[in-house]
């Protein structure tokens, strides 16, 4: 974008061509502009210097390492008070992330959903949706994420509600409970064979890729259409159902001893909870042994303690600790190998099916089992989705209109049925102009997380940006890591999308 | 055979019959439902679902919104007069709170007997915005638009005239220096003095110039903190000055990433591209936590201002990315006609190239804006009293402990029309500049 040259090289040189030879000029803004530039930062450097010189305190991030003495209510990694600052900061960022990958994905339903319904032929649909799209895209995220908070925690059921007589109830079949303290989920337990399950799972996705390969490759070569999205999804449920099936009727009919310490061979259970003042049950959580040992428990409602162990070696560990009195250990380990003093009781439990599904029940106060999702999860990523939704529905709108109709009405004029046209015509050519945006309104849903603050879900910026820097006054330290984490996502987002763009980019010459 | 047929025809028309109705079913009101409604088994069950959609979500609110109560003083009081009204069980809204506390709504805790001047400011912001939005307007109103800012400033925050006097003057200053210098030395040169200049003026002499003169000559009127400063009015001054500097910034952050000279252009792109990557959230956390770590010790200054500042650098990376878009859109030979032309850097520039790709960034930009005005509210995170904020701090008091839904529905609708609107005057002004055939 430099003007060319436009005097002929003179020899010599002489200290005002500098400014006035367009061949020297931009070194010389150049060469000004960075002096500029090593000036400011030297100042704010040596600012921030003598700042923290003058406050006593360091330039360290060993605060990462120190006890960080505060509880996260929600945390999928092990964490509790006494864990360091930098654990505090990876359950933040892991639930940060969380909140990031399904808000993506809910909000890629709903803006399709929303984007294709504008365009419908039908006038009713097409304007609810402009409302959607309108209404969400002109009001700040932040208010939406206090509103659907507020609709959480305001109108709905307190657990109480749904006792007989209440005015509540649980939906779906009784299996999800909608609460003012959250909605409480089924929650998957697994057990015996689920790796297999797991395998299986896993080698009939590979069989889809080869299927859709050898599909294509088939049509290339000859023009036989094989059915590819019939075989993608009995692929994708056949194999894995019928190793379930398999897997259930014969190793989930299995059924395994409970063992106890303290009890005589072939006691009942109900006899030995009677002889003990607490029992505490050793399990592996989200095993389908404790799901059914817990069940036998609540069936003949005894009350117990639950330890939580590691794996089966764990349990026996505790066992002999003392740590509890009450264990069914998974079905890999031999009977044999059990400690002295554990014998097996009358009752016993069911191995139970790969996977099964622990349903919520009203307890105490709360509902207990299944998983609870918190209110400031669901809050935010409801608000997010479909927020974010609604750009991507213009998006949408936009990439569909971009592909000209001569191009339907070509693929019609070739025969093609209207199905195959959107999928192998209209498709390809839309999502070329959908996809860069639409990733970018991810990084923006990404970046639009940390008002998680909002509803107190703790995220990475509640943490490690939050109450770390609260309790230990490394705000130095902790924002630059908490811009870094911030940085090095929005940095593999958007080179993923110039990796696409490159893909798709028309092949001109 | 059509011989035969011709003689046998006892009857031949000569005129034309006038042209029929179409049939009942065929026009106006039923054929527009039969074709966008009813037009086929897929469209009517969606129709009818929509329909079920719209009547259970206006049933729902609408007897809510209606039945609302306007005169109380506290949510107990509307309760209580609902209550005595209102069969059992009926939800009505208590638009009370609006009644009560709009004030703060607006204006936050600003002087009450004095809210005749950001109201006038309002004013004087929309007369001086109209000869940019709208070109039937006269070229000379672009004068009151320059002096405006200035005097919004004054009538916002009080205090001295002389202030923003003697700050508007580092301005003139600077155009004065560019005017003299540009035919002696060179455009360089003289943009380089034109920028210097007004800095050393507005770090050294502006403030004791202004004390000398409000010395001489008294002319202030009374001072409010901008820690008074709050509600709509807030969200308005942050997102209007963010909007105004954001866009210059964003324009010249766009010609230095498409820059060839490679520290200028590496610059650019660090810039942005660090602004873009962090959410604005711990932009706000920075000013108000860090900005006194990079400040020489003792400097203070408000935090509105800290986030105007971090606002305005936000906004400015995003209109870097949507103007070089634009700019990356024109085809090559714009850049090579400006060149052949023997125009410089800067006249290719600002006569050829920018206003056709800041044609095509319209929307974005106006995107960009938008988003900035809806960002304003996350200020609440760091203590300033947005409406958000100030929703809170109502829900806090003891009359209004426990409303929600009226104090959203307030905001929401406030953003609602400024936003809406601003994406229709976006949508206007593409087709106005519209110069292809389609």
């Amino acid at each position: 974008m430099t003007t060319t040259s436009d005097a002929p090289p003179k020899a010599g040189f002489r200290p005002s061509q500098l400014i006035y030879d367009t061949r020297y000029r931009s070194l010389t803004i150049q060469v000004i502009a960075f002096i500029a530039l090593m000036l400011g930062l030297s100042w704010l450097v040596s600012n921030t210097i003598t700042n923290l010189s003058a406050l006593g305190k360091d330039f360290d991030f060993g605060f990462l390492g120190q006890r960080a003495g505060y509880d996260i209510n929600q945390r999928l990694i092990e964490y509790d008070s006494t864990s360091t600052h930098g654990r505090a900061a990876l359950v933040g960022i892991l639930n940060t992330l969380l909140i990031a990958v399904l808000g993506c994905v809910l909000a890629t339903i709903v803006g399709v959903l929303a984007g294709v319904l504008r365009l419908s032929k039908n006038w009713l649909v097409a304007k609810l949706m402009a409302i959607y799209v309108e209404g969400f895209r002109n009001i700040p995220v932040l208010l939406w994420i206090l509103l659907i908070f507020a609709l959480m925690t305001e109108a709905t059921p307190q657990p109480r509600d749904f006792r007989e007589g209440g005015d509540a109830s649980m939906i779906l079949g009784d299996t999800i409970a909608i609460t003012n303290r959250g909605v409480f989920i089924p929650a998957p337990f697994w057990g015996a064979g689920a790796g297999i399950l797991l395998a299986v799972f896993l080698v009939s996705l590979v069989a889809i890729f080869f299927w859709r390969r050898y599909a294509h490759r088939t049509q290339e070569q000859t023009g036989r259409i094989l059915p590819i999205g019939w075989g993608t999804l009995g692929l994708l449920i056949v194999p894995t159902a019928v190793a379930f099936l398999a897997l259930g009727m014969t190793s989930g009919r299995v059924t395994q001893p409970v063992l106890a310490t303290g009890a005589t061979e072939g006691m009942t259970l109900a006899d030995y909870a009677a002889s003990q003042q607490t029992i505490n049950a050793c399990a592996v959580p989200f095993s389908t042994e404790s799901l059914n040992l817990r069940r036998l428990m609540r069936s003949q409602e005894i009350r117990f303690n639950y330890v939580a162990v590691e794996d089966a070696a764990g349990a026996l560990t505790a066992l002999e600790a003392g740590n509890c009195n009450i264990l069914s250990l998974p079905a890999s380990v031999d009977i044999a190998t059990v400690p002295a003093g554990a014998v097996a009781l009358s009752d016993t439990i069911r191995r139970g099916m790969p996977v099964e599904f622990e349903r919520p029940v009203l307890g105490g106060f709360n509902f207990e089992g299944g998983l609870q999702l918190r209110n400031s999860l669901i809050a935010l990523w409801l608000a997010l989705s479909l927020y974010t939704g609604a750009f991507i529905a213009e998006n949408v709108r936009g990439g569909i209109l971009s592909v000209s109709k001569g191009q339907t009405e070509a693929a019609f004029a070739l025969g093609i049925k209207p199905s195959r046209t959107m999928r192998l015509v209209i498709l390809p050519q839309a999502l070329r102009v959908i996809i860069p945006p639409m990733i970018s309104q991810y990084l923006n849903l990404t970046k639009n997380s940390s008002l998680a603050i909002a509803v107190g879900y703790m995220d990475v910026r509640s943490t490690l940006g939050g109450i770390t820097i609260n309790q230990t006054g490394k705000e130095l330290e902790g924002m630059l890591l908490l811009g870094l984490f911030y940085l090095v996502t929005s940095l593999i987002i958007s080179s993923a999308m110039n990796l696409y763009n490159s893909r798709v980019k028309l092949k001109e010459r | 055979m059509s011989d035969t047929h011709s003689q046998t025809v006892p009857f031949v028309r000569e005129t034309m019959i006038p042209q029929a109705e179409p049939p009942v079913g065929n026009r106006g009101v039923i054929l527009w439902m039969r074709e966008n409604l009813f037009s086929g088994w897929f469209n009517i069950i969606t129709t009818l679902i929509s329909l079920y959609v719209i009547w259970w979500a206006l049933s729902h609110t609408m007897p809510w919104v209606f039945r609302g109560i306007w005169n109380a003083s506290s949510l107990t009081e509307c309760r209580a007069i609902r209550d005595a009204t209102l069969p059992e069980g009926t939800s009505a809204a208590c638009w009370a709170v609006l009644t009560d506390r709009w004030q703060q709504l607006l204006f936050g805790f600003y002087p009450r007997e004095l809210y005749w001047r950001p109201v006038l400011s309002l004013v004087i912001f929309l007369v001086a915005i109209a000869p940019v939005l709208f070109p039937r307007v006269p070229r000379g109103a672009l004068l009151f638009t320059a002096v405006s800012p200035f005097v919004m400033f004054w009538l916002l925050w009080g205090g001295t005239a002389w202030f923003p006097i003697s700050i508007g003057l580092g301005f003139v200053l600077g155009w004065a220096a560019w005017r003299a210098l540009a035919p002696m030395a060179g455009t360089l040169v003289a943009s380089i003095v034109a920028v210097a200049l007004p800095i050393v003026y507005w770090l050294y002499t502006a403030g004791p110039l202004a004390r000398e003169l409000e010395q001489v000559i008294p002319f202030r009127m009374e001072y409010v903190s901008s820690q008074d400063f709050g509600g709509f009015m807030l969200s308005f001054i942050i997102g209007i000055a963010g909007i105004i500097l954001s866009l210059p910034l964003g324009i010249l952050l766009a010609l230095g990433r498409q820059s060839d000279l490679f520290i200028i252009n590496k610059i650019s792109v660090g810039f942005i591209e660090i602004i873009r990557g962090v959410p604005l959230i711990v932009w706000l956390f920075t000013a108000s936590l860090l900005l006194n770590y990079f400040l020489p010790p003792g400097t203070n200054f408000d935090l509105m201002l800290r986030v105007i500042i971090m606002v305005t650098l936000f906004a400015a990376a995003y209109i870097a990315e949507v103007v070089r878009g634009g700019l990356a859109a024109l085809p090559k030979g714009q850049y090579e006609g400006a060149d052949s032309l023997g125009l410089s850097y800067w006249q290719s520039m600002r006569l050829i190239i920018l206003p056709q790709a800041l044609k095509i960034s319209i929307p974005g930009i106006v995107n960009t804006f938008i988003g900035l005005f809806k960002d304003t509210t996350l200020v609440v995170f760091i203590g300033l009293l947005d409406p958000i904020g100030l929703s809170n701090a109502i829900r806090a008091s003891t009359e209004w402990n426990g409303i929600y839904w009226e104090l959203f529905v307030f905001i929401g609708l406030l953003f609602f029309i400024c936003c809406f609107s601003m994406s229709r005057y976006s949508l206007y002004l593409e087709k106005k500049l519209q110069r292809g055939h389609n």
